[in-house]
């Protein structure tokens, strides 16, 4: 992986649901660019050419969205958010909060931030693959980011 | 303005210069009546001396038939000028000598009249005979005008009036003096009252000046200023207590509601996420392993897949429960027409075909909550539509009651009903009246029901019958 051609960051620390939002993706071939990290410093890491990421991509290269987990342990999804679109360089990146809870107090506070989605992940398999799919069809195919 | 409104000062002015100038008053009448009286008698008396001398003094000129001198002892009256005609008739009757001497013989009776003088026509006027021992030798007749008399009365008159307004003045003056010591206490009184009543100041004390009723007046007033300051600062203290007892209380209910939010999100994030793995993997075991499952472990995973699903549901819906607890209700005014219909549109939107056969009332708005009242309106009507669903021929019926102070509006289905000796039962969390096999659910859509009617005010029941469907009601206060 190469992470300069990332075009889909996802961020989340429980590994089952990695699991299962990658494999719906790879089904409808749309992790082909995709890269995980497994909580907010990481993805911070990541997106801001950071820690051990220094060195290794460009920051000018961002990816079409990420995916991002709220609740994550040392930093969380809010405080990631909050860093993205605080910072000049990467605003304007397209963010998708994924939660596994409607009663998230989170919710507004995230789109105040800017957050551009918010979704609930469904218990129901059948209904979390549809979400997950139309997801990655939208941003990574539909979705125009600006030049 | 009228008496009783006035100032007590005026009041008490009036009352005293009434009573006085009542006094004055009857004082001055009687004494006129009583002056005019003795002047009367005084007056009959004087003319009758002036008479008797006048006829003393023409014996001589009537026996000797002298009408100068006759003339001479009239025109003596000269010094009386208020008598204005005297005449002197002979023994036969007939006029001798007039006074004054050119008076017109019309102006005087031509024969003497009955003896004795009276009062008639604003004049005074009568006959006395002249005699000498047993012999009459004439009449006198005189007339006097009341000159004199109207005159005493004028004085009379006036030097009342002028006592009068003399001691009305000293008794205004003296009333001015005295009726403070009634007036200004109780003014002080009042005072002392209004100030009270408009700062709430109950430190404030009447001033007591005298020993009398107002005196103790005063001090009850003061006592129970004592007593309101007293109770005011007890009550003042307790209020205190109370306030910071209520805001103590406040504070640890606000934590302990913020303790169940984060708790009910994390109970909602934490225990959905394993659910979800659960699912998720047995479906792709179903997917992956499709060959090596036979139909009993494809049954066995289906079960899985249920029953995880009924806890995700089951999780929802205690959430559900008890954040509508914890809301606070906003009331505006809800259009329950529209909103029924939506809801109607939401949970049967199956129903295009007509299956379910709708009776609906052209009901009221009403005041309350409004994503709060939709709840109740599609778990009472989700569960008429569920309950009735095997019915070959469903009718759901919605209507209202108006009553005072509320409206009651109730759905009524034809479908399974209940039996209404578990009627208690309806309305608490996790109880159902019929098996999770015949009917899905997890309890606590009543539950929530009557939650939230509850928190509006209002009351929720039930009627129902073993397969003849049931009717709910719910009331909300205007």
């Amino acid at each position: 992986m190469i992470p300069n051609s990332v075009d889909l960051l996802l961020v989340e620390d429980n590994a089952d649901d990695a699991e299962l939002t990658i494999r719906e993706l790879k089904r409808h071939k749309l992790a082909n660019n995709l890269y995980h990290v497994r909580d907010g410093e990481e993805a911070l890491d990541f997106i801001f050419c950071q820690g051990k990421y220094t060195g290794t991509r460009d920051i000018s290269h961002t990816p079409k969205v990420i995916l991002l987990d709220i609740q994550m342990p040392k930093v969380n999804g809010i405080e990631v958010l909050e860093k993205i679109k605080s910072d000049e360089r990467t605003r304007q990146l397209p963010v998708v909060i994924l939660t596994s809870s409607k009663e998230d107090p989170d919710i507004k506070r995230c789109y105040d931030l800017g957050a551009n989605s918010y979704i609930v992940k469904p218990v129901n398999f059948e209904r979390f693959t549809v979400a997950i799919q139309s997801l990655g069809y939208y941003w990574l195919l539909l979705n125009q980011n600006p030049v | 303005m009228p008496f009783k409104d006035m100032p007590i000062r005026r009041k008490l002015m009036r009352i005293i210069f009434l009573i006085c100038g009542t006094a004055l008053l009857a004082m001055s009448i009687s004494l006129f009546i009583y002056g005019s009286r003795s002047f009367r008698k005084s007056s009959l008396e004087k003319l009758s001396t002036i008479g008797k001398i006048i006829c003393t003094n023409s014996t001589a000129a009537l026996i000797f038939e002298n009408r100068q001198d006759a003339k001479e002892i009239l025109a003596a009256l000269k010094a009386e000028p208020h008598v204005v005609t005297a005449v002197l008739y002979d023994e036969k009757g007939k006029p001798f000598v007039h006074y004054p001497s050119e008076l017109d013989t019309n102006a005087f009776p031509l024969r003497p009249g009955p003896e004795g003088f009276r009062f008639a026509h604003s004049r005074l006027e009568g006959f006395q005979p002249v005699v000498m021992e047993t012999r009459r030798l004439g009449t006198l007749y005189m007339q006097s005008d009341l000159g004199d008399m109207y005159e005493e009365f004028r004085n009379y008159a006036i030097i009342t009036t002028l006592v009068m307004i003399l001691s009305l003045s000293l008794a205004w003056m003296l009333t001015r003096l005295l009726q403070k010591n009634i007036s200004v206490p109780i003014l002080a009184l009042a005072g002392t009252a209004r100030m009270i009543s408009d700062k709430k100041d109950y430190s404030v004390r009447a001033v007591k000046r005298s020993k009398d009723e107002l005196g103790s007046l005063t001090d009850a007033f003061n006592d129970m200023l004592e007593q309101i300051q007293e109770q005011n600062l007890a009550l003042n203290e307790f209020n205190q207590k109370l306030e910071q007892k209520v805001s103590e209380r406040t504070i640890q209910l606000e934590n302990l509601n913020k303790e169940l939010e984060a708790f009910s999100y994390s109970i909602s994030h934490d225990l959905r996420a394993p659910l979800r793995g659960i699912i998720g993997f047995v479906t792709i075991l179903e997917e992956d392993y499709t060959s090596r499952l036979d139909d009993e472990a494809r049954r066995i995973t289906t079960i899985i897949k249920n029953n995880t699903m009924k806890m995700g549901h089951l999780i929802d819906d205690l959430l559900a429960f008890s954040r509508m607890g914890r809301k606070d209700i906003e009331k505006t005014t809800i259009s329950t027409s529209a909103m029924v219909e939506e809801v109607i549109r939401e949970v049967a939107p199956d129903d295009k075909n007509g299956h379910i056969q709708w009776v609906i009332d052209s009901i009221p708005d009403v005041k309350g909550d409004i994503n709060a009242v939709r709840q109740v309106w599609i778990n009472l009507i989700s569960n008429a539509v569920k309950y009735s669903a095997k019915k070959a021929a469903p009718v759901i019926e919605i209507g209202f009651i108006s009553r005072q102070g509320e409206t009651i509006f109730f759905i009524k289905d034809n479908g399974v009903g209940f039996d209404e000796k578990y009627k208690h039962k309806l309305f608490k969390v996790f109880q159902r009246l019929h098996s999770t096999d015949d009917f899905e659910g997890t309890g606590v859509g009543l539950a929530i029901v009557e939650k939230v009617i509850a928190k509006h005010g209002g009351r929720v029941w039930a009627e129902a019958a073993v397969g003849k469907g049931a009717c709910f009601y719910f009331s909300l206060p205007d």
